[in-house]
C-alpha cells in the first residue's frame, strides 16, 4: 500500500460519514423539520369583537373595550434590572420572578401570559419600553364594557374556559373567553364569533419579520352577533333602586310575547367589578359572599311557597272542575275547621263570600273548601290529586322553563304519587294537603313561574315561555319555543270573575294603599309562610286589566306580608312602565328607602343561636 | 526537460475551476445568510456579502501575482517567510486588539487581519523547505524532532490568544511528515489514543481500566506461546492506564469550562439545547430542516433570522444545509472531496519534494478544516471556531487559503523547471 492511499482512504471515509450524517438529519428524521418551524412561526391569535348586547329599546348594555395580556417566551427572556421591570409592570419584583419560573414550567418556548389585561393607558406607556425587554410581547384582547351597572346577574359576565371546558369543547383553546353566567353564557355561541390566526416568522429576538407562508394559512376573527334582549333597562334600574337593601326579586314579563321585561335580582353588584386585572379578586369576594350571596339569582333560582298568590290558580281549576261556580259562597268563620284541623283566616268577613270576594279578601277558608272540593270532586284522592296538578303545571310550574336562560329551577308542584311515596296510598286524602288550596305546604314556585302564570292569567288561557332574547343580529328570534302560545288547561270563559277578584284586590283589597288612579291594575297579596323566618312578601300583578302590557311577580324575602313592600313596588313598576313616570313620590321614596338589612341581621342571628342550640345540645 | 514558457498552459484548471465554484458558492451563501428583504443591492459594503464580493476580487489579483512571480522565490524566501510570520504571531499577541475575547486581530484602518490565517502556508514553505534541502529520514528522532518543532511552534503561538481550533489545525502536518515517511506508529497511537480520550470521558476511568486489563488477559491468552508479547502486552497496558488517570485529570482539572462543556455536550453526557448546547442545536435544527431538496435560495428561516450563531463564518453549512438541502450538501461534500483528490494526485505528481511536501500541505491543512468545520455543525464534533475554506466569510483566511492553494498551483505548473 502506497502511503498516499491513506489520505484516499480518509478523504472517502469521511465524505461517506458526511453524507451519511446528512441523510440521518435532513431525510430520515422529521424532528428538525418541526423545531425549525417551531423556532420560526409564532401563532398569534385575534380575538373577535364579542356581539354586543342591547335593551329592547336598543340601548346598548354590554359593549367590548381592549385590553393586552402580556405575553411571554421564557427562552428569550433576557431580564438585567427585574426591579425596574417590576415598577414599570406595577407589580412586586418576587411577583416577576415568579410568574417567569410559572410560565416556563408551562413551556420555555410557547408563549404564555405574564400580566393579564393591561389597560389601554398602561399598555400605551409599557410599549414604549417594550423593546428593552426581549421575550415579551403584548397580545390584544377583547374585553366587556358595561354601560349599566343594571342587571349584573342577567346580562352575566364572562371569564376564561376551564381546562374541563376546553377538553369538552374543542373549539376553545387555553385563555380564550367565554360567557359564564346570564346572556353571555345562554348565547355563548352567537356572541362568539370566531378567533381568527395569524402565523407570522420571528427572528432569534421573537422580533416579527413578516407572515408565515405568505398568510396562506391565516384566518381572520369573525365579530359576534349582536343581541336584543328583552329587557327594558329602565324598567330593570328603576326595579334595582326600589329593591335596594332588600332581598328578593323583581321578574316582569310582556303577557303578548312572552318577552323578560326586568330580572331583578336583590342584591346585586357592579358588572364592572369582573372586567379587568382586578376581577379574581372581586369574582371570590362576590363568591365567598354566602351571607348577602350577590351572585345567586334570585328570580331564576329561590323557591318559595307562593302563597296567596296561588288561590287564584285554585279558583280556576275550581271553575274549570266544575266544583265551584262564580256564585259559589262560602262563609268564613276565622278560618277554615275541619276535624281537628284549623287553619287560621284573617279576611275578618264571617258573612258568606262570593269567588271574586274571597280574591280580594284573601280569604284562606273559601280556598280550603275550593281545594277540597276539587280533589273530592273524584272517587280517590289520587285522582283527584292527579287532575289537580296536571292543571297547575300546565301553568308552567313545577317543571323547569327551559327557556334561554342557563339557569333556573323546576320549582315544587306535588302529585299523587308524591304523596303516596311520603306518606302512604291510605295516609293522606284531601284534607291533609289542605296547605295547597291557599298556595303553603309543598309547593314550590321560582319567581320566574310565578311572574308567568301572572302573564297567563293576564291572557286569559295561555302564555308564551319567558325569553330574554328578541333578535340575534338582525333576525327576530323564531324558535317555536318562544314564539307560539302554549295553552292552559283552564277555558278562557273562566278568566273573568277571577281578573275581575283581583282588580279588586287593587281597588278595595288587601292591596289597595297600591292603587293607582288612572291604570287598571290587578293583583294579588301572598305572605308566604318561611319555616326559616320570618314571612316572605309576595305580589304578583298585570295591568292594564283589559289590555295586559305586563305582568308581575315580586319577592321581598323576610318582608312579613304582600301589601307590606311587595305590593307598593310591583304598583310602582307597573306604573313606570306604562306610563314612563312616577307620580307617587312619597310611595316611591318609602320603597327605595325601604331597608330590611336590620331584619336579616336578626334572621342571622336567630339562625346563628339555632345552630348554637343544637350543637350544644349534642352529647 | 521540457521548456515551456507559457505559465497559463501548465497551470491545474480543474483546481482553480473547483476554487472559483468554492468560492462563488461561499459568496451566494453568505449572501443568503445576511440577505434580508429591506435591502437588496449586492454591492452594499457595509453588508458582509458587499465586504466578501471586495476580498473575492482582490483573491484574483493575488492570485494572479502569485502565479506571476517566479517560481524559485518561495522555496528561497521559505524560511524568512516562517520567521516574520511567527513574529506576527508573536506581534498579535503584544500588540493585537482583542476581538470577543482573543486576541487574533491586527486591525489596520477599516481592516483587520489575522495572522494565524497567513501561518498556514508559512508553516508549509517551512516544512517544504526543511524536508528538502537534504535527504532527512524520518524514522530517525532528530529530524522528528526538528520538523515538530516547526510544526508546533507556531500552534504553541496561537493557543494564548486563545485560539485552540486555529492551533489544532496543525495536527494536520502530521499527515503530511507521515507521506514523507514517519512511521504509521504515530498515527496509529494518536487515533488509540483519541479513542481512549473520548472513552475515558464516557466511562469511569476504573471499569475502562478493568475492560482493558480483561482485553489484555484475553490477547495475552491467545498469544501466550510467544514469550516476547508479555512484557509489550504489560507496558501497553501500563502507558494506557496511567493516560486514562491523565485524561481524567487534564479533562476536569486543566480546561477550561466551555471547552470541558462543550465536549460534554458532544458525547451526550449534558443537554442543554437553550444553553451551551445552543449553536449545535440550531445548526442541526437549520441543516436537518432542509429536508432532502432544501427550501430553496434565499428561503432559509434558521440562517436569515439569526437562530444560528455565526452563520456566515463558522457556520456557513447552515445555510447550505437549508436552502439546499441534502442534494446541495452532498454536492458541496462531493466538490471538496474531489478538490482533495486532485490535490494528491497534484502533489505527488511532482518532481521535487519540496513541492510534494509544500502540496500535500495544502491537502492536508484543507481537509482538516473542512473536516472539523462540518462535523462541528452537524453535531459530529465540539464547537471549534475554524472557518470552512473558500466558503466562510472573512478577508483573512479567505487571502490565506488562496495564498496556500495558489503558491502550490504556481508550484505545480513551475515543476518542469525546478529539476
Amino acid at each position: 500500500m502506497q502511503r498516499k492511499h491513506l489520505f484516499y482512504f480518509f478523504f472517502i471515509a469521511v465524505g461517506l460519514v458526511f453524507t451519511g450524517r446528512l441523510f440521518h438529519i435532513q431525510v430520515i428524521k422529521d424532528e428538525y423539520k418541526l423545531s425549525a418551524r417551531n423556532n420560526v412561526v409564532r401563532q398569534e391569535k385575534i380575538y373577535p369583537g364579542r356581539g354586543l348586547i342591547y335593551d329592547r329599546n336598543g340601548r346598548l348594555l354590554v359593549g367590548n373595550q381592549s385590553a393586552y395580556d402580556l405575553m411571554v417566551v421564557p427562552a428569550n427572556v433576557q431580564l438585567e434590572d427585574t426591579l425596574a421591570f417590576a415598577q414599570l409592570l406595577g407589580i412586586p419584583k418576587e411577583s416577576v420572578h415568579n410568574r417567569l419560573s410559572r410560565a416556563k414550567s408551562y413551556s420555555p418556548v410557547k408563549p404564555s401570559i405574564f400580566v393579564k389585561q393591561l389597560s389601554r393607558s398602561h399598555y400605551a406607556y409599557l410599549q414604549e419600553q417594550l423593546h428593552n425587554y426581549p421575550g415579551f410581547f403584548p397580545q390584544k384582547r377583547i374585553l366587556r364594557e358595561y354601560r349599566t351597572k343594571a342587571g349584573a346577574n342577567v346580562l352575566g359576565f364572562i371569564g376564561e374556559a376551564s381546562p374541563q371546558f376546553i377538553k369538552a369543547n374543542p373549539g376553545y383553546a387555553k385563555g380564550d373567553l367565554i360567557g359564564k353566567t346570564g346572556i353571555e353564557k345562554s348565547y355563548e355561541e352567537v356572541l362568539r364569533g370566531k378567533t381568527g390566526t395569524e402565523f407570522k416568522l420571528v427572528d432569534v429576538h421573537n422580533r416579527v419579520k413578516g407572515s408565515f407562508a405568505d398568510g396562506v394559512y391565516d384566518t381572520l376573527p369573525q365579530p359576534g352577533y349582536d343581541v336584543h334582549s328583552t329587557l327594558d333597562i329602565e324598567l330593570q334600574k328603576y326595579g334595582e333602586a326600589l329593591m335596594q337593601n332588600k332581598r328578593g326579586s323583581v321578574v316582569a314579563i310582556e303577557p303578548a310575547t312572552g318577552e323578560i321585561l326586568c330580572l331583578v335580582s336583590s342584591p346585586s353588584y357592579n358588572p364592572e367589578l369582573l372586567v379587568g386585572r382586578e376581577r379574581s379578586k372581586n369574582y371570590s369576594k362576590l363568591y365567598l359572599d354566602s351571607i348577602e350571596k350577590p351572585l345567586f339569582d334570585r328570580g331564576l333560582l329561590a323557591e318559595y311557597p307562593p302563597g296567596s298568590p296561588f288561590k287564584v290558580i285554585n279558583a280556576l281549576i275550581g271553575l274549570q272542575e266544575g266544583t265551584i261556580t262564580p256564585n259559589t259562597t262560602y262563609t268564613c268563620h276565622h278560618g277554615f275547621h275541619y276535624g281537628r284541623l284549623h287553619v287560621a283566616c284573617h279576611c275578618g268577613t264571617g258573612y258568606p263570600i262570593s269567588l271574586r270576594t274571597s280574591i280580594s279578601k284573601s280569604c284562606n277558608n273559601y280556598y280550603c273548601n275550593v281545594f277540597k272540593g276539587i280533589i273530592e270532586k273524584y272517587p280517590s284522592s289520587q285522582e283527584g290529586m292527579n287532575v289537580w296538578s296536571r292543571h297547575v303545571k300546565s301553568f308552567n310550574l313545577g317543571r323547569f322553563l327551559n327557556n334561554d336562560l342557563p339557569t333556573g329551577r323546576r320549582g315544587l308542584v306535588p302529585d299523587a304519587d308524591y304523596y303516596d311515596r311520603n306518606l302512604g296510598y291510605t295516609g293522606w286524602k284531601a284534607v291533609t294537603t289542605i296547605s295547597l288550596g291557599i298556595g303553603q305546604g309543598e309547593l314550590l314556585l321560582t319567581p320566574i313561574q310565578m311572574a308567568n302564570m301572572t302573564a297567563a292569567i293576564a291572557n286569559r288561557g295561555f302564555y308564551y315561555t319567558p325569553h330574554i332574547v328578541k333578535k340575534i343580529g338582525s333576525e327576530p328570534i323564531e324558535d317555536p319555543n318562544f314564539t307560539q302560545p302554549k295553552y292552559t288547561t283552564i277555558d278562557s270563559s273562566h278568566f273573568g270573575v277571577v281578573i275581575e277578584g283581583m282588580f279588586d284586590v287593587f281597588d278595595k283589597g288587601t292591596a289597595r294603599w297600591s292603587k293607582h288612579d288612572s291604570i287598571e291594575m290587578c293583583g294579588k297579596t301572598g305572605t308566604a309562610e318561611n319555616p326559616h323566618g320570618q314571612d316572605h312578601s309576595i305580589f304578583i300583578a298585570f295591568a292594564p286589566k283589559d289590555d295586559p302590557k305586563i305582568a308581575i311577580a315580586i319577592t321581598v324575602e323576610n318582608g312579613y306580608w304582600g301589601s307590606r313592600w311587595a305590593a307598593p313596588i310591583a304598583s310602582l313598576m307597573m306604573e313606570r312602565y306604562l306610563t314612563g313616570e312616577v307620580d307617587r313620590p312619597a310611595m316611591e321614596k318609602r320603597m327605595m328607602e325601604g331597608d330590611l338589612s336590620e331584619e336579616y341581621q336578626k334572621q342571622l342571628q336567630k339562625l346563628y343561636a339555632n345552630q348554637l342550640m343544637a350543637e350544644a345540645q349534642e352529647p | 526537460m521540457r521548456e515551456n514558457t507559457n505559465i497559463f498552459q501548465n497551470i491545474d484548471w480543474l483546481s482553480i475551476l473547483l476554487f472559483f465554484t468554492l468560492v462563488l458558492m461561499g459568496w451566494g451563501n453568505i449572501y443568503a445568510a445576511v440577505f434580508n428583504a429591506e435591502s437588496n443591492s449586492i454591492i452594499d459594503f457595509s453588508e458582509r456579502y458587499g465586504k466578501q464580493l471586495l476580498w473575492i476580487i482582490t483573491t484574483v489579483f493575488l492570485a494572479i501575482l502569485i502565479i506571476l512571480i517566479d517560481g524559485s522565490v518561495y522555496s528561497t524566501l521559505a524560511y524568512p517567510i516562517y520567521l516574520v510570520s511567527m513574529l506576527s504571531l508573536l506581534g498579535v499577541l503584544l500588540f493585537g486588539k482583542e476581538i470577543s475575547g482573543a486576541r487574533s486581530w491586527f486591525v489596520l484602518g477599516g481592516f483587520s487581519i489575522q495572522p494565524s490565517e497567513f501561518a498556514k502556508f508559512a508553516t508549509a514553505l517551512a516544512l517544504g523547505r526543511f524536508l528538502s534541502t537534504k535527504p532527512r529520514d524520518l524514522t530517525r528522532f532528530k529530524n522528528q524532532l526538528s520538523a515538530f518543532i516547526i510544526i508546533f511552534l507556531p500552534a504553541l503561538l496561537i493557543i494564548p490568544q486563545p485560539d485552540p481550533g486555529s492551533a489544532l489545525v496543525y495536527a494536520a502536518f502530521i499527515l503530511v511528515l507521515y507521506r514523507e515517511g514517519l512511521s504509521p506508529a504515530y498515527i496509529f497511537i494518536g487515533f488509540s489514543l483519541a479513542i481512549l480520550f473520548i472513552l475515558s470521558l464516557l466511562i469511569d476511568p476504573l471499569y475502562l481500566t478493568v475492560a482493558l486489563a480483561m482485553l489484555a488477559l484475553i490477547i495475552w491468552f491467545i498469544t501466550r506461546h510467544a514469550k516476547r508479547f508479555i512484557w509489550r502486552i504489560i507496558i501497553i497496558f501500563g502507558i494506557c492506564a496511567a493516560f486514562i488517570q491523565t485524561v481524567d485529570y487534564t479533562f476536569n482539572n486543566l480546561l477550561e469550562d466551555r471547552h470541558r462543556n462543550r465536549i460534554n455536550i458532544l458525547l451526550g453526557k449534558a443537554d442543554d439545547p437553550q444553553g451551551i448546547g445552543y449553536n449545535t442545536n440550531q445548526s442541526m435544527i437549520a441543516i436537518g430542516s432542509g429536508g432532502f431538496s432544501g427550501k430553496g435560495y434565499l428561503q432559509g428561516t434558521q440562517t436569515k433570522f439569526d437562530f444560528v450563531p455565526e452563520q456566515s463564518t463558522d457556520f456557513i453549512f447552515c445555510t447550505v444545509g437549508e436552502e439546499w438541502g441534502f442534494l446541495g450538501s452532498t454536492l458541496l461534500i462531493l466538490l471538496f472531496t474531489i478538490f482533495f483528490f486532485r490535490l494528491v494526485f497534484l502533489a505527488e505528481r511532482q518532481k521535487s519534494t519540496f513541492a510534494r511536501v509544500y502540496g500535500y500541505s495544502v491537502a492536508a491543512i484543507l481537509f482538516f478544516h473542512f473536516t472539523i468545520n462540518i462535523a462541528m455543525t452537524i453535531g459530529l464534533a465540539p464547537v471549534i471556531g475554524i472557518p470552512l475554506p473558500f466558503f466562510s466569510y472573512g478577508g483573512s483566511s479567505l487571502w490565506g487559503f488562496t495564498i496556500l492553494l495558489f503558491i502550490f498551483l504556481k508550484l505545480d505548473a513551475y515543476r518542469w523547471q525546478m529539476l
